[in-house]
């Protein structure tokens, strides 16, 4: 039996990782992906330490701070359930099932789908939900961002370097993102922006090569070959079936990350904290992997 | 023997990097290609895989979608 589990291998799961190993505790990371919503981040300017780097040069970063222990971690694997019974905690995955006297859950968030025809056929071929993977592949060509928060922002800005025309669909009548981020995208003169519209299909033969919205309660077809899905977020929480959730899904923790079942902890984006940012889920991270040393040693090595 | 490796990717794309990273840590010589910067490639890259996500990786005529660990190492005899 392990010491500790920790579900997710972000900043924050990284983070807990290094400080559990650096207690000495026997310690297993699973993990779908190692670097998390980190990976896949454009430019970071705000990590303390660094005035400048790229999202997948920080997840390197952190990936090797984690790999400089001997830390067993199983990647390309993903939680099913997790079950406290008695004293321990059982973590069941798609691919096996591991005991442990504590769990930290840090599986982040994942892309919100839009839920319409044609978005399933398309992903990769045309739709993407990573900007920053996947923009430098639509060179001269027309795309469209569909949302109007900071990320829809973001990829917007990524793309009028590249593509040759960029649409933006809000489902909004105003973009939600940051005062600099909107007034970079309207001095630039490259983005068509389409308020008060959702998109209702993407549409295509072998790659995409349009989308239908209804703008306005009138429908419409738009001619582009890239569709950047940045409609928000929602938390990996759904195989911790019995922790508490806020209404957003995200699980719900007190200020030392422990949630509603004692030895199971919660850190970063998938919790009920209030600001999503790369610094604070690895501060998080730290929180409870010494919350859950301190959990163990109260229950494992009792006073005599 | 050494096979033929090429790597569609790009700069920013994580598990490009990771891939990359993968093939060095187990001595496996490739042809990076940054399609990012060639477009003619990313065209390449798209007919052969029929798709737009990298990275893509070509190992002698195998092509591989995404950083799949298993099917890289059964194509390469790892």
């Amino acid at each position: 039996m392990h010491d500790l589990i920790i579900i997710g291998a972000g900043p924050a799961g990284i983070t807990a990782a290094v400080y559990a190993a650096r207690k000495n505790m026997n310690l297993l990371v699973i993990s779908k992906d190692v670097g998390g919503q980190a990976a896949i981040s454009g430019d970071v300017e705000n990590y303390t330490g660094y005035q400048f780097i790229t999202g997948p040069e920080l997840a390197l970063k952190f990936e090797e701070h984690m790999r400089g222990f001997d830390i067993a971690l199983k990647e390309n694997e993903e939680a099913v359930a997790v079950e406290k019974t008695g004293d321990k905690v059982t973590v069941k995955t798609n691919k096996a099932v591991y005991e442990a006297k504590s769990v930290i859950i840090a599986s982040g968030k994942r892309s919100r789908e839009l839920n319409v025809p044609g978005e399933k056929e398309f992903r990769n071929r045309g739709l993407t939900y990573c900007a920053t993977c996947d923009a430098p592949l639509f060179k001269g060509k027309e795309v469209a961002v569909i949302g109007g928060g900071n990320s829809a922002l973001d990829a917007g800005l990524q793309l009028i370097k590249i593509a040759s025309r960029v649409y933006m669909i809000n489902i909004g009548p105003d973009f939600t993102g940051d005062a600099v981020m909107r007034k970079k995208v309207g001095e630039s003169g490259m983005v068509t922006v389409f308020s008060d519209s959702k998109i209702t299909a993407i549409l295509g033969d072998k790659m995409v090569t349009g989308i239908r919205i209804n703008r306005q309660s009138k429908e419409q077809e738009l001619a582009v070959q890239g569709v950047f899905v940045e409609i928000g977020l929602i938390p990996n929480s759904e195989f911790a079936e019995d922790i508490e959730k806020n209404r957003y899904k995200e699980i719900k923790i007190n200020s030392s990350n422990e949630t509603n079942i004692p030895g199971i902890f919660a850190a970063g984006d998938v919790t009920d904290i209030p600001e999503k940012q790369i610094i604070i889920a690895a501060g998080e991270g730290a929180k409870a992997a010494l919350s859950a040393f301190g959990y163990m040693a109260r229950t494992s090595w009792p006073a005599k | 023997m050494d096979k033929k490796i090429l790597v569609y990717s790009t700069p920013t794309c994580p598990y490009c990097v990771r891939a990359k990273q993968f093939l060095k840590d187990n001595n496996v010589a490739f042809e990076d290609i940054d399609v990012s910067l060639n477009q003619a490639a990313g065209d390449e890259m798209v007919r052969k895989s029929g798709q737009m996500g990298v990275p893509v990786l070509d190992i002698e005529g195998e092509i591989i979608i995404g950083f799949d660990r298993e099917k890289i190492k059964t194509a390469l005899g790892l």
